[in-house]
């Protein structure tokens, strides 16, 4: 996509597929500005040589018709659903990401082995919830802006002005019926991103609809002082909590671990032995209950 | 679910807002500042839609801030809210309408201190207390009692700790903090967080 840009590569039917803009808003003297980071002045994708990101959004605060009030286009064969637990937090030894790898599609699941955790550059993960196909076009086009601007301005964008701009590239589309629920994990910040347009920056973030159980595990035990051992083993559990009771998130949990050296991915681990290993440590609780007693009754 | 309270003194507003940021059922952050600086003197206090409130306030500010650079001089608290009022009202009959709810405080050096209490409909109101969300039913009639024009700013700070108190004793939702500003002629001075307990 970002050398799709550098070669001035116009693939001109995708574009015009976008239903939500462009005649309306001609007849007001707006100008259609394209979605670049020159956003001093009227550019239009003609005058700018490098080829910005052809969304032809118009003026930043006029938004387009399709609000509630509007019947869809478009009919869906079937409802999107939301289903998924990821989280993400802070402590003394960088930011943990992890995230379940169910994609639910209603009562199905339509895959047991999804990437939730996307890597956008070395030192930034996103983990994304909402809708699947949203949250996997919406990753890629932030890469593509993030490199972009990375190759223009010789610097790399900061993790508040890359959240800054996903929610101005997300701010059309509000009222549609896009669900992008990202939040962004840097190595010393976390800030959640949403297509409804809320943008925050925290210390602790658990978005999804598992996010409730993984909120329980994780606001007890949570601590800035954990050991990274500590904080992924939370992690996992959280995640493990979340998808023993959620129906709409489980097989395997991801984990990435991001510092000041780069993120680094643990392999990805089946919940199953989770479960057995949880059973198992109930099984010995139960054991020294029953021993107990015995000893009580002698 | 959120609440805004503003209280005007003879010359300072006391303006306080509370610290959650929610979404459904679940509160993703306990330190959200609700507050918008537009100028040395002006406040901002925002609340409503998710996305709405961000965009809206930041638009007004970077305006006010604009219109400080261009002619060399702030706009005083009245031009600031009728200001945003008319953009509110502009977008009401769009298609894309902000639903935010405000209360902007100043203080203007010739005319002294200003609340001005404005709504999703565009309405706008100089009053010398005003509050919002559900909290507000709560709350107003505390003030109605208790305010009396030239209140010391104790005594301000006196009423809008009864006001968190009732919120805390009746209020189904548990809101456990609030940010408070003063804003007199010297500024925007932060006081301290009111917190309560749970309940």
């Amino acid at each position: 996509m970002a050398l799709e840009d550098i070669c001035n590569f116009k693939d001109k039917p995708t574009h015009k597929t976008f239903p939500f803009y462009a005649s309306e808003d001609t007849s007001v003297s707006v100008f259609t500005e394209s979605f670049n980071f020159k956003w001093r002045g009227e550019m239009t994708s003609k005058k700018a040589s490098d080829v910005p990101l052809e969304f032809h959004v118009p003026s930043l605060f006029k938004r387009p018709s399709s609000r509630a009030s509007h019947s869809v286009s478009v009919r869906r064969p079937f409802p999107l659903s939301h289903g998924t637990t990821t989280l993400g937090f802070i402590f003394q030894g960088g930011v943990i990401a992890a995230a379940d790898t169910r994609a639910s599609a209603g009562g199905l699941v339509a895959c047991p082995a999804v990437h939730k955790i996307t890597p956008i550059h070395s030192h930034l993960v996103v983990t994304s919830s909402g809708s699947g196909a949203d949250c996997m076009l919406w990753e890629r086009i932030l890469t593509r802006e993030i490199r972009l601007y990375q190759l223009r301005h010789k610097r790399r964008l900061s993790i508040r002005g890359t959240a800054k701009l996903l929610s101005l590239m997300l701010h059309p589309f509000k009222g549609t019926d896009v669900c992008v629920a990202l939040t962004l994990c840097g190595w010393d910040k976390l800030i959640y991103v949403c297509s409804d347009g809320a943008r925050l920056q925290g210390d602790i973030f658990s978005v999804g609809s598992g996010s409730p159980y993984a909120y329980g595990v994780l606001d007890r035990s949570l601590s800035w002082s954990l050991h990274k051992e500590e904080a992924i083993l939370l992690a996992r559990e959280a995640v493990f909590r979340a998808t023993h009771r959620d129906a709409y998130s489980g097989n395997n949990v991801d984990l990435f671990h991001v510092t000041a050296e780069g993120w680094r991915q643990r392999q990805r681990e089946d919940l199953k032995e989770e479960y057995y290993r949880d059973m198992e440590k109930r099984g010995k609780k139960m054991d020294l209950k029953t021993k107990k007693a015995a000893k009580i009754t002698q | 679910m959120e609440y805004l309270i503003g209280i005007q003194g003879p010359d300072f507003v006391l303006v306080a807002a509370d610290n959650v940021a929610a979404s459904s059922i679940i509160q993703m952050k306990h330190d959200y500042d609700k507050m918008f600086k537009l100028s040395e003197k002006i406040l901002l206090l925002c609340v409503g839609e998710a996305g709405d409130t961000v965009q809206f306030a930041e638009y007004i500010q970077k305006n006010v801030q604009l219109y400080k650079m261009r002619n060399g001089y702030e706009l005083s608290p009245s031009a600031a809210a009728n200001f945003t009022r008319k953009n509110l009202a502009d977008y009401l009959r769009s298609r894309t309408p902000y639903h935010v709810n405000l209360l902007l405080a100043g203080y203007d050096d010739a005319d002294g201190p200003g609340l001005f209490y404005m709504d999703y409909l565009s309405s706008l109101a100089k009053a010398p207390f005003a509050a919002h969300g559900y909290g507000a039913f709560l709350t107003l009639s505390i003030l109605d009692r208790d305010y009396k024009p030239d209140l010391t700013r104790e005594e301000a700070m006196n009423i809008l700790r009864k006001c968190v108190e009732e919120l805390n004793k009746r209020f189904i939702l548990n809101l456990h903090s609030f940010n408070v500003r003063l804003i007199d002629k010297d500024g925007i001075h932060d006081m301290e967080k009111l917190t309560v307990g749970a309940k």
